[in-house]
């Protein structure tokens, strides 16, 4: 098997490539020097103390938690909504509503930003809040959800509902006793990461933010300050601790639901 | 006797398309029924429509003389076991066989006691603890059965519960339906495209070929003398010969093409034929060889075999025959000392015109 | 009687009415408004309503527009190219010699950097790639060169290492479930009819893969295209592109009717593009039919 072997040696140095950048995180982030460069200059944490005295990050950071939760619950319910019907049955015009649905996944992010800004500001002569960017992140996760909970939707046998009506539920009750706990791997999972999503978005929110900056609009704004790179070098180890932690949990949470489906996992969280 | 399930003129449409076209039917209580056809005649749709899961399009459904209109399935006194089980994969056996009884006013403890049973009655005793999603297909078709029996509904509905199973498995499950349903005493409409399964299992079939009932009988009748070309064909290996009613009145007269005049005696025949050209059915079991040297008993029409098909306990034999279009298929149990005829030998053909059916055209 | 009892067909559409809804008001709505708006003209801090084309005329004439659409064609067909080439491998590894029980765990772990924050995978290659960066200090440490590169950074080079690294997944994914798709036997036959393992993989493997192949092109291309994140932090002077002037002209200079003509341009150039790869594979697919 050569040809296995070069090829195997291709992927781990591509993967390198892929994880490389990452990996510096944490050796900047503990480095005790304000210079991003080698050779090292000595452990320290001293970044990640600064880190817990600027308020204007812990302003940043709570904005961002704020936007992504509810991101997460409104575009997962959304998500629900359309994964669910996806599976039930067809209505004139079901394909290319569904596909209008997952339009925003193939436009340019600009182009949403922009669009976005103009109907609030020019149109409605709306205020940028929070919630306008809640708004935006909402339309790009609620496919993502869709993709997610598809799957989930389509592995239950329709039959179940319907065994469960037969044995004297209603439609509603039927729905939560049944599909309701058989889909819920596939729910939380797509709350993590619709979550994980709005935390690292920065495009729709340097547009539409208003006067209090996400998350990654104020990392883009420490960009300026030389001084600060070591900063971002703590945050991000944090960010992707996180980001990590959290997809981890969602994984566990795709897998359990196939387990219980009864069915054999392949495919990544895409 | 007063019908427990009553259908009167369904019709179904899905879209353009007619599933169900006219279904009159009527179930006594305590009946094994069955539904027997192809596959996409109907049956399915027909159940739903008695589970409640369908809503007819037209026609009217009473179950113990209760009209179910607008009754949904969940307020109907039917019980499902669906094709696929569909048992609860995030529940446990007993869970899944006490689901029904959510809403039963008994205590806890006698509601489990009515799951131990339920599973005791159906082979699964001391299988309450079990993950559902880990049992065998004749396991999951059990909780299945206890699930559904648990609540004691007027009717079980059966659809295709044996297609997922393995030929074994499939006629121990067979027999075991059979004595629940005379134990429980509960009305069972079993869903089959399997015409021996129906056969063996049924009080009364119905057979059905797109969205209509072609013939309704206990199994007995519907082998020995189904109305139509395609009944017969549809259950067992039937001959066909060509050949023309000569006479209906009090007797009835025939003359089939190749084997000669007879008469046949109306149970025979569908009511009200009437002389002119028809179509014969006759089974292979009822044909016999006269083998070189026996003494011929009854008619005998010569003819030549033409192919031998070896099945251990039988020989199958077509044998053509001057004057009859298609070889006749002959079954013959291999019994001691007789040899299995080579293909060309010249041979005997016994039948009897106690066995022709006259099939409507 | 409520929507429970409805017909399946009304309860379906019932439940897909919301997200409907919510992409319409949100998206088609609001690209609506991009289209008029377009139409408009900046005076100062008013906005003037009157119908016209100046800004599509100014977008047409002004070299500078030209050159900048067709940097980020440049840039964006460079990076998918790169991407979809470089991706490919990847994806035939993890498909055809990666164990089946491995398969998710693999795809897992080449998602992770796709997860994680992009803006700060950007910052990380510009440390990695700038005057005193790590390949910089490494290379001179080693003694490999006299003094730091300067081709590194801040040039097409390094938007393109960026933005084909930020990418990979988009590509990877698409083409690895084609190849998935194949069905394995195909190989087994080819082989049997006198294929070597070469002409097996360019006869068979690889034209059954070229559906995911373009999907990972279109899925690659569009993102990139909008992306002005990378080329602002990534290309210096030199390395902008459409999208930072989109995001000038709204952020900075408060011309929306240009900023909003412009978008709709470059996004007719991606429908355009998107479109011809559409139509060249559909041609060939229907010469191989
Ligand atoms: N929801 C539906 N929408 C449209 N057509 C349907 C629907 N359900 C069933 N049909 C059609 O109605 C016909 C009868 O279907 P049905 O499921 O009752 O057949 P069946 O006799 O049970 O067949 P099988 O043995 O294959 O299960 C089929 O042609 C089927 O395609
Ligand atoms: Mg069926």
């Amino acid at each position: 098997m050569r040809r296995g072997r070069l090829l195997g040696i291709y992927t781990i140095v591509y993967l390198v490539f892929l994880f490389a950048p990452i990996a510096l995180l944490p050796i900047f982030a503990f480095n005790d020097a304000a210079i991003i460069a080698f050779p090292l200059a000595g452990f320290s944490t001293r970044w990640f103390e600064r880190l817990w005295t600027t308020p204007a990050l812990h302003q940043a950071l709570q904005n961002s938690l704020f936007i992504a939760t509810v991101t997460a619950v409104l575009a997962t319910l959304l998500g629900t909504c359309a994964a669910r019907a996806a599976s039930m049955a067809r209505f004139p015009g079901k394909r290319a509503a569904l596909g209008f649905i997952m339009l925003p996944i193939a436009l340019p992010e600009i182009v949403i930003a922009v669009a976005l800004l103009i109907v609030i500001r020019q149109v409605f002569d709306l205020p940028l809040t929070n919630w306008s960017v809640i708004a935006a992140h909402t339309l790009i996760c609620v496919p993502f959800s869709i993709a997610i909970l598809n799957g989930a939707f389509a592995a239950l046998d329709p039959s179940l509902e319907e065994a469960a009506m037969d044995l004297g539920e209603s439609r509603w009750s039927a729905f939560r006793l049944v599909t309701l706990p058989l889909v819920m791997p596939g729910i939380v999972s797509s709350l993590l990461i619709c979550f994980i999503i709005s935390m690292d978005d920065f495009v729709l929110a340097q547009f539409l933010t208003g006067a209090n900056p996400t998350l990654p609009v104020y990392i883009y704004s420490l960009t300026r300050f030389v001084d600060s790179l070591p900063l971002i070098m703590a945050l991000g180890t944090i960010l992707v601790t996180l980001s990590l932690t959290l997809l981890v949990i969602a994984e566990w949470f795709r897998r359990r639901g196939a387990a219980r489906a009864g069915l054999k996992t392949s495919g990544g969280l895409l | 006797m007063t019908a427990l399930i009553e259908l009167k003129g369904i019709h179904k449409h899905y879209g353009d398309y007619h599933a169900l076209r006219g279904i009159d039917l009527e179930i006594r209580k305590g009946e094994f029924f069955s539904l027997l056809g192809p596959s996409g005649c109907g049956k399915t749709t027909l159940l739903r429509t008695i589970a409640g899961f369908e809503a007819p399009s037209q026609g009217t459904l009473r179950i113990d003389g209760r009209d179910m209109q607008g009754v949904p399935a969940n307020l109907r006194p039917t019980n499902m076991v669906f094709q696929s089980y569909a048992i609860f994969p995030h529940l446990s056996v007993a869970q899944n066989v006490a689901f029904g009884l959510r809403r039963d006013p008994r205590p806890r403890e006698q509601k489990a006691r009515a799951v131990a049973d339920a599973l005791e009655m159906v082979g699964l005793g001391g299988y309450g603890g079990r993950a559902a999603h880990a049992l065998s297909g004749g396991q999951r078709q059990r909780v299945a059965l206890a699930r559904a029996l648990i609540l004691q509904p007027k009717v079980l509905l059966l659809d295709e519960p044996l297609s997922a199973l393995d030929k074994k498995m499939r006629e121990t499950m067979q027999v075991e339906l059979i004595k629940l349903q005379r134990n429980v005493g509960i009305t069972f409409i079993l869903v089959t495209h399997d015409q021996e399964e129906a056969l063996i299992m049924s009080d009364r079939i119905a057979v059905m070929f797109e969205g209509e009932i072609a013939q309704m009988a206990d199994p007995e009748t519907l082998y020995r003398r189904p109305n139509s070309r395609r009944v017969a064909s549809f259950i067992g290996k039937m001959n066909f010969l060509e050949g023309r009613v000569d006479e209906a009145g009090e007797r009835i007269l025939v003359d089939v093409a190749g084997l000669g005049r007879g008469e046949v005696s109306p149970e025979q025949a569908p009511a009200g034929a009437t002389p002119g050209p028809t179509t014969f059915g006759v089974r292979p079991e009822t044909l016999s060889i006269v083998y070189p040297g026996e003494e011929p008993q009854g008619r005998v029409a010569p003819g030549i075999v033409d192919e031998v098909v070896y099945y251990g306990d039988m020989t199958y034999y077509d044998v053509r025959i001057e004057g009859v279009a298609e070889p006749l298929t002959i079954s013959m149990k291999n019994l001691m000392g007789r040899p299995v005829l080579d293909v060309g030998t010249p041979v005997g053909v016994i039948w009897d015109e106690k066995s022709l059916v006259v099939l409507s055209r | 009687m409520g929507i429970l009892d409805a017909s399946p067909r009304v309860r379906a559409a019932a439940l897909t009415a919301p997200p409907f809804l919510y992409t319409l008001l949100l998206l088609a709505f609001p690209l609506g408004a991009v289209i008029l708006i377009s139409f408009m003209t900046q005076q100062g801090v008013a906005l003037d309503t009157t119908f016209t084309t100046a800004n599509y005329q100014r977008i047409a004439t002004e070299p500078i527009f030209g050159a900048l659409i067709g940097r980020s064609l440049l840039v964006a067909s460079l990076v998918t190219l790169v991407t979809v080439v470089l991706a490919y491998p990847v994806a035939y590894y993890v498909s055809f010699h990666v164990r089946p029980e491995r398969k998710a765990l693999w795809l897992f772990i080449i998602t992770i950097p796709f997860w994680t924050s992009y803006l700060i995978r950007v910052f990380l290659w510009r440390i990695i790639l700038g005057f005193n960066g790590v390949v910089n200090t490494a290379l001179v440490s080693l003694g490999i060169v006299d003094e730091p590169l300067t081709f590194i950074l801040y040039n097409l080079n390094s938007v393109i290492i960026t933005l084909a690294h930020a990418y990979a997944v988009f590509a990877i994914l698409p083409i690895y479930v084609a190849l998935e798709k194949i069905d394995r036997s195909l190989l087994e036959a080819a082989q049997d009819l006198g294929e070597n393992r070469l002409t097996t993989f360019l006869r068979v493997t690889l034209p059954l893969s070229i559906p995911g192949v373009v999907g990972a092109l279109l899925i690659v291309f569009i993102p990139v295209i909008g992306d002005y994140v990378t080329p602002e932090l990534m290309g210096g002077p030199g390395g902008r592109v459409a999208a930072n002037m989109i995001q000038i002209q709204f952020l900075q200079l408060n011309n929306w009717p240009l900023g909003a003509a412009l978008a709709l341009v470059v996004m007719m150039v991606v429908g355009l593009v998107a479109a011809l790869f559409g139509l060249v594979f559909f041609r060939w697919l229907r010469r191989r039919a």
